[in-house]
């Protein structure tokens, strides 16, 4: 209880007793007693958040509420309606043969869109969020591409995976040159500068000579006699600018000493085939998607 | 000074039909329970003035949604539309899409000041005149006593038990204000949906649910708050009568009461001389006319909302008993204190506050209204890839992605074309084309995201210096050549 109550002069009223800047006040003036009521209700209203929501905790659960309301099944409601309107697209994605989506716009468009989000959620981890790879995980915007970059190949890349242990992974070892000792330090070290010299690197010309012929026994096989690779089966080109473990001459050895044989898991199982075939249009999308094998490419006269 | 009636003690109106105010000053409980307004009916200059106003806002406010403009096929001949389910607000010959909101930013902005700018020149005019709980209450205050008569008829209905007679006044009356309800939310529905269409489907029970949900909503708040709440709205929840204090100065409008001719007041009978006394008989029919129930003479109060009837009851009162006018009246904080014989000696209308206030507001408005009148109908922005900047491609070049959105706000189909200048010997490359040059199709209203590379041979790329080169991209519609141009960069590593 206030001892003592405090009227200001001027009206008569009690005031609050605080006092600012020497001489202002607020007077203690009664609430509107609908006001008081309109709060009473809000309280009246929690009780039946109470009763119809979740809301107390049990020992072991917790209240259910008579509605039966639970944000899992409301955010599980939502996504089956968002697939549900999916399904008309992924039944026509289904229905097209791959290399016709990109002719029906619309399709093309939902494919993309679906293919950036199923990329984001389970290929960005190796290759990056923007598809920009790292060192060891391939740049798949780029126009350089192991095993083919046209859309049939991607799509057989991300059902089967690389070296992943499916039946029908796209499988090629590289000989362990260095751990398996089948050449020594010295010609590794020359082949490495002959192979640099492919795609105009400062080398040294000497190793380099030694090592173009080193190359012709060993490399050219799988690499080809020019060092332009294979992509039926997985060689990479040596003669761009493009080096999937850098090009330095410590980096290049240490491939012909290992072999490297990076792995890529099979998808097969983990994303149904018609989210496979919009990732692969997603990737192949990103600017360096090859033309379908029996259409030619334009020629582009370089300026 | 002080006038308490003891501890705990509320003023109860008698019934005599004696007005006091509701805010006289008393000792405080926690909660202090609604008193029942019955304001008496005014006349006179102001009370036809607010009729006026009341005639003008309410017509605006139901007939604008009805008036026709013909915009052409596939769009609505609503000259008002807030048009939600499109995105976009349709003002006669005016198209304002959802990205385009600052306009409706610069028109809030422009209320704002203008309200700011009425507010230091006349004091609360909006609250007094034009704001719709004002208007509406006023509305409501009419029909209740068009069934339940004036003042003293109302205070005696409602302090008399029940009787069939105040069954039937007040079952009129609540289904009255229902009914005016009922249109006011029928009203505001139809800025949202056309008009015509519209009615047709609340009637045929076809509308969408949201219509009806919306109706109720402002069926439900305009009975609540014109019919019931009332003045408690602007005491109690309106932070407008808090922010006065802020806009006003000495020589802004106010309604007062000029004691300096007034006091002392008291009751005075005919033949009475006028000598050594103030002109306030103390009638109390400013109290008794006041919507807010207070009392105008004991000076500025945060419930004033300045309608001025109080000054056209005192009028009418001073006519009857000879004396001269406005001893309630429009006045400044100036003029009270200089104790002038006039209310209104020396307006300063013209003072720094009003000066910025007029400037601001020429300001906006005119930029508002050049950038209306020099509004593209092509809107073009350009966004380059960012992950990954760019991309070395095998042959030793460069390549960059750009995404750009054009946006056409015509209602035809337009075809355009995209160019890029200031990087010799580039290449284009777009995705959903297989030509270098396509002709891009754009629906009418609406943006097509375009996504389009850039490259540069190896010999090209030695032409261009360090990270960062900048280029130009220019959209145009090939059937009237205009064209639009942004500025972007190129990117590349670090040489």
């Amino acid at each position: 209880m206030v001892s003592q109550k405090r009227i200001d002069e001027v009206t008569g009223t009690e005031t609050t007793g605080h006092v600012w800047d020497g001489d202002l006040m607020e007077l203690n003036k009664p609430l509107p007693r609908w006001w008081l009521h309109v709060f009473y209700a809000c309280i009246a209203w929690a009780f039946g958040y109470w009763l119809v929501y979740p809301a107390w905790p049990t020992l072991t659960d917790y209240t259910k509420g008579f509605l039966g309301h639970s944000q899992r099944s409301a955010v599980a409601k939502d996504v089956a309606m968002a697939k549900a309107a999916q399904d008309q697209y992924r039944a026509a994605i289904a229905k097209t043969p791959i290399a016709d989506i990109k002719k029906n716009p619309e399709l093309f468009e939902f494919a993309r869109d679906g293919g950036a989000a199923i990329f984001g959620d389970n290929c960005a981890p190796c290759h990056g969020r923007g598809a920009q790879g790292a060192v060891g995980y391939p740049n798949l915007n780029d126009d350089d591409w192991l095993w083919g970059g046209d859309l049939e190949n991607i799509q057989t890349t991300i059902t089967h995976g690389i070296r992943s242990g499916d039946p029908k992974t796209r499988d090629t070892a590289m000989p362990r040159f260095g751990l398996d000792k089948i050449l020594e330090p010295a010609q590794i070290r020359d082949v490495a500068n002959y192979v640099r010299s492919l795609s105009h690197l400062n080398v040294d010309a000497a190793a380099a000579s030694r090592g173009a012929a080193i190359f012709a026994d060993n490399c050219a096989a799988c690499h080809g006699p020019d060092g332009k690779g294979n992509t039926d089966i997985g060689a990479p080109n040596l003669t761009d600018a493009i080096w999937l473990y850098g090009s330095s001459q410590e980096a290049v050895m240490r491939s012909i000493e290992t072999g490297r044989g990076g792995m890529m898991p099979a998808w097969t199982g983990r994303l149904d085939p018609v989210s496979i075939e919009m990732v692969a249009l997603y990737v192949h999308s990103l600017g360096g998607g090859k033309p379908e094998p029996e259409k030619t490419a334009p020629a582009e006269a370089p300026k | 000074m002080t006038m308490l009636d003891g501890p705990n003690k509320f003023i109860v109106d008698n019934g005599s039909g004696e007005a006091k105010p509701n805010n006289a000053p008393i000792q405080t409980s926690i909660y202090a329970s609604h008193k029942k307004i019955y304001p008496k009916e005014a006349h006179g200059t102001f009370r036809n003035i607010k009729w006026a106003v009341t005639a003008i806002t309410l017509g605006i406010y139901y007939m604008l949604p009805w008036i026709r403009w013909h915009r052409g096929p596939g769009l609505p001949d609503q000259a008002f539309l807030l048009d939600f389910a499109n995105q976009r607000l349709l003002f006669g010959p005016i198209e304002i899409w959802a990205q385009e909101f600052y306009y409706v930013t610069g028109a809030l902005v422009l209320s704002a000041l203008c309200l700011f700018l009425v507010t230091a020149i006349a004091g609360r005019m909006w609250c007094g005149y034009a704001c719709p709980q004002t208007v509406w209450t006023d509305l409501m205050i009419a029909v209740e006593r068009f069934w339940q008569g004036d003042r003293n008829a109302r205070l005696r209905l409602d302090q008399n038990g029940w009787s069939f007679e105040k069954l039937w006044k007040k079952t009129a009356t609540h289904i009255s204000w229902v009914l005016i309800a009922l249109a006011t939310g029928g009203a505001l529905v139809f800025y949202f949906r056309d008009a015509p269409t519209l009615a047709v489907e609340l009637a045929t029970g076809t509308a969408p649910p949201v219509a009806y949900v919306f109706l109720g909503i402002f069926t439900l708040t305009t009975y609540l708050l014109g019919g019931i709440a009332r003045e408690q709205v602007c005491i109690y929840m309106c932070p407008w009568p808090r922010i006065q204090g802020a806009m006003l100065d000495r020589d802004s409008l106010f309604i007062s009461y000029r004691d300096v001719r007034g006091e002392p007041r008291g009751s005075h009978k005919r033949d009475e001389s006028w000598e050594g006394r103030g002109d306030c008989i103390d009638c109390k029919a400013c109290v008794a006319v006041c919507p807010t129930g207070i009392d105008i003479r004991n000076g500025a109060q945060l419930e004033c909302i300045q309608c001025a009837l109080c000054i056209d009851a005192c009028n009418e009162i001073m006519d009857r008993i000879g004396r001269p006018r406005e001893l309630i009246a429009y006045t400044t904080a100036a003029n009270l204190e200089c104790a002038t014989k006039g209310p209104r000696d020396g307006w300063r209308i013209v003072r720094p506050r009003t000066i910025l206030y007029s400037i601001l507001i020429t300001a906006i408005g005119g930029l508002m209204l050049w950038s209306l009148l020099n509004r593209a109908d092509t809107q073009v922005s350009v966004a380059p890839d960012r992950n990954p900047l760019f991309v070395l491609l095998s042959d030793g070049g460069l390549r960059n992605g750009y995404t750009v959105k054009i946006a056409n706000k015509l209602q035809s189909t337009r075809h355009f074309r995209i160019a890029i200048s200031g990087l010799p010997g580039a290449r284009l490359q777009f995705i959903e084309f297989d030509n270098q040059d396509p002709v891009m199709d754009v629906a009418p209203a609406e943006v097509r995201a375009v996504k389009f590379f850039v490259s540069l041979n190896p010999s090209a790329r030695k032409e261009i210096k360090g990270e960062s080169t900048p280029m130009t991209i220019t959209v145009t519609d090939i059937a009237d050549g205009k064209s639009t141009s942004r500025s972007t960069t190129f990117s590349g590593p670090v040489p």
